[in-house]
């Protein structure tokens, strides 16, 4: 799907992505030429659809995990299922207790594969402290909200 | 006179950069199967039309008699609703590691490496996801496919010399795997003798064929049954699926099996090389095939 400015003929870029609720995906596109914006609406079928491919709208912001899309949409999986590995070296920032603590009610099934992407966030933003302000800026930045 | 009529350039037409680049992300995620199953000679599907013919004891079987002969093999459990390879193949409930760049199979008997959702799931849970509660028929067959491709694609196979894929009763998941995995080498049927799988199976034997995708042989399962105690053989069902099916798909019968009790309930309780035996013939057979191709 793409969005053409019938006025500037210019193809539209996507912009922004939002979870308005009620399972609707919101992708919001502007025109480069006049900065008009529209936004896309999915209904939530849509919105599981797309999501059931793998495929993120509006493009990847980090590169694919192992075993992401079954790991983030899999119900009953093993809480020890995997071992994640663990960051190392003196760069890995530390966990606010707020953070550390709404990173345990995350599934454990999927719990190593999110920490690793907050993780990785905050060391590549030079963050020391992962915080749950933190925590919800990367779910924003890297469209993390299905996750 | 009106005002000419707006053009609107076509989807084709419009071609500037495209931050959302969803179709390079498709392109990614079959990029990545082909390049992980590159290491991997040969990828063979194991299938039957019908369920209870012993598919993933024969997948264990063939497994295990070929890793006995020195080959690096590879079971990918298909069968996503109802796994039993990782059991079969003892391979044990540890943590799977998590690298960088995949999941490490579990290491089943012989040094098997195995994937399955019985790995992943809690004991007993079905095979369920979270979505929406309405409508799930709908997303069900991509989520599956997506699991399959995962397994495919993001499980550290490493090196073998064949990946067994034990698909589930029905041709549902050939699908799936052939678009995955074009350049699939080909499928073993199994069946049983009677009449009623015969037909059945001869359904799957279809499929194959409808997907360009080579029937490879034969296995008939249940072919007979001997007693633990006298050793002597009887009949356990009427019929000859086993070699009629294997004259209409044009494909050896690769072997024959008699049930043996004691064999099925080693098999059962994760002692897959107790059928390597049993298997041997047909495994000797399929790499000889296999390798003349």
């Amino acid at each position: 799907m793409k969005f053409l400015c019938v006025d500037c003929d210019r193809q539209m870029g996507f912009a922004e992505r939002a979870l308005p609720g009620d399972g609707t995906l919101a992708a919001v596109f502007t025109c480069p030429t006049c900065g008009r914006a529209v936004a896309m609406l999915t209904n939530p079928m849509e919105t599981q659809l797309v999501a059931s491919l793998g495929i993120q709208i509006g493009g990847r912001t980090v590169p694919e995990q192992p075993f992401e899309r079954t790991r983030s949409t899999l119900q009953g999986g093993r809480d020890d299922a995997f071992a994640d590995p663990v960051p190392t070296g003196g760069k890995s920032p530390r966990w606010a207790t707020a953070a550390a603590e709404r990173l345990e009610r995350v599934p454990s099934f999927v719990r190593g594969m999110v920490k690793r992407i907050y993780t990785d966030y905050a060391a590549e933003h030079g963050i020391e402290v992962v915080t749950p302000e933190v925590m919800d800026q990367a779910r924003r930045e890297l469209g993390l909200e299905g996750m | 006179m009106g005002e000419a009529p707006r053009r609107i350039r076509t989807y084709h037409e419009v071609e500037e950069a495209d931050r959302s680049q969803l179709r390079s992300q498709i392109t990614a995620q079959r990029d990545r199967v082909t390049e992980r199953l590159s290491s991997v000679r040969h990828v063979v599907g194991v299938m039957s039309g019908k369920g209870g013919v012993g598919k993933s004891f024969v997948t264990a079987g063939l497994a295990t008699a070929l890793a006995r002969r020195g080959r690096r093999v590879g079971v990918l459990d298909g069968d996503l609703h109802g796994p039993t390879a990782a059991r079969m193949l003892a391979a044990g409930k540890g943590r799977l590691e998590v690298h960088a760049d995949g999941v490490v199979p579990a290491a089943g008997s012989l040094g098997v490496a195995v994937m399955s959702s019985d790995l992943l799931l809690s004991e007993g849970a079905p095979l369920r996801w979270r979505e929406p509660g309405h409508d799930r028929f709908v997303w069900r067959g991509a989520l599956e496919a997506g699991m399959l491709r995962e397994f495919l694609g993001d499980v550290a196979w490493g090196v073998l010399d064949l990946l067994l894929v034990d698909l589930p009763p029905g041709t549902d998941r050939l699908d799936a795997l052939v678009e995955l995995v074009p350049r699939l080498s080909g499928v073993v049927v199994v069946t049983i003798p009677s009449e009623a799988s015969f037909r059945a199976v001869r359904r799957a034997v279809q499929a194959a064929r409808a997907s360009h995708v080579p029937v490879l042989g034969v296995v008939e399962n249940m072919a007979g049954y001997r007693c633990e105690h006298c050793r002597n053989e009887g009949s356990l069902f009427q019929g000859g699926a086993g070699e009629r099916l294997a004259r209409e798909a044009g494909a050896p019968l690769l072997s024959r099996i008699a049930f043996l009790p004691e064999v099925q309930a080693a098999v059962d309780g994760g002692a897959a090389p107790a059928a390597a035996d049993a298997l041997a013939p047909a495994a000797e057979a399929l790499l000889a095939l296999l390798e003349a191709a």
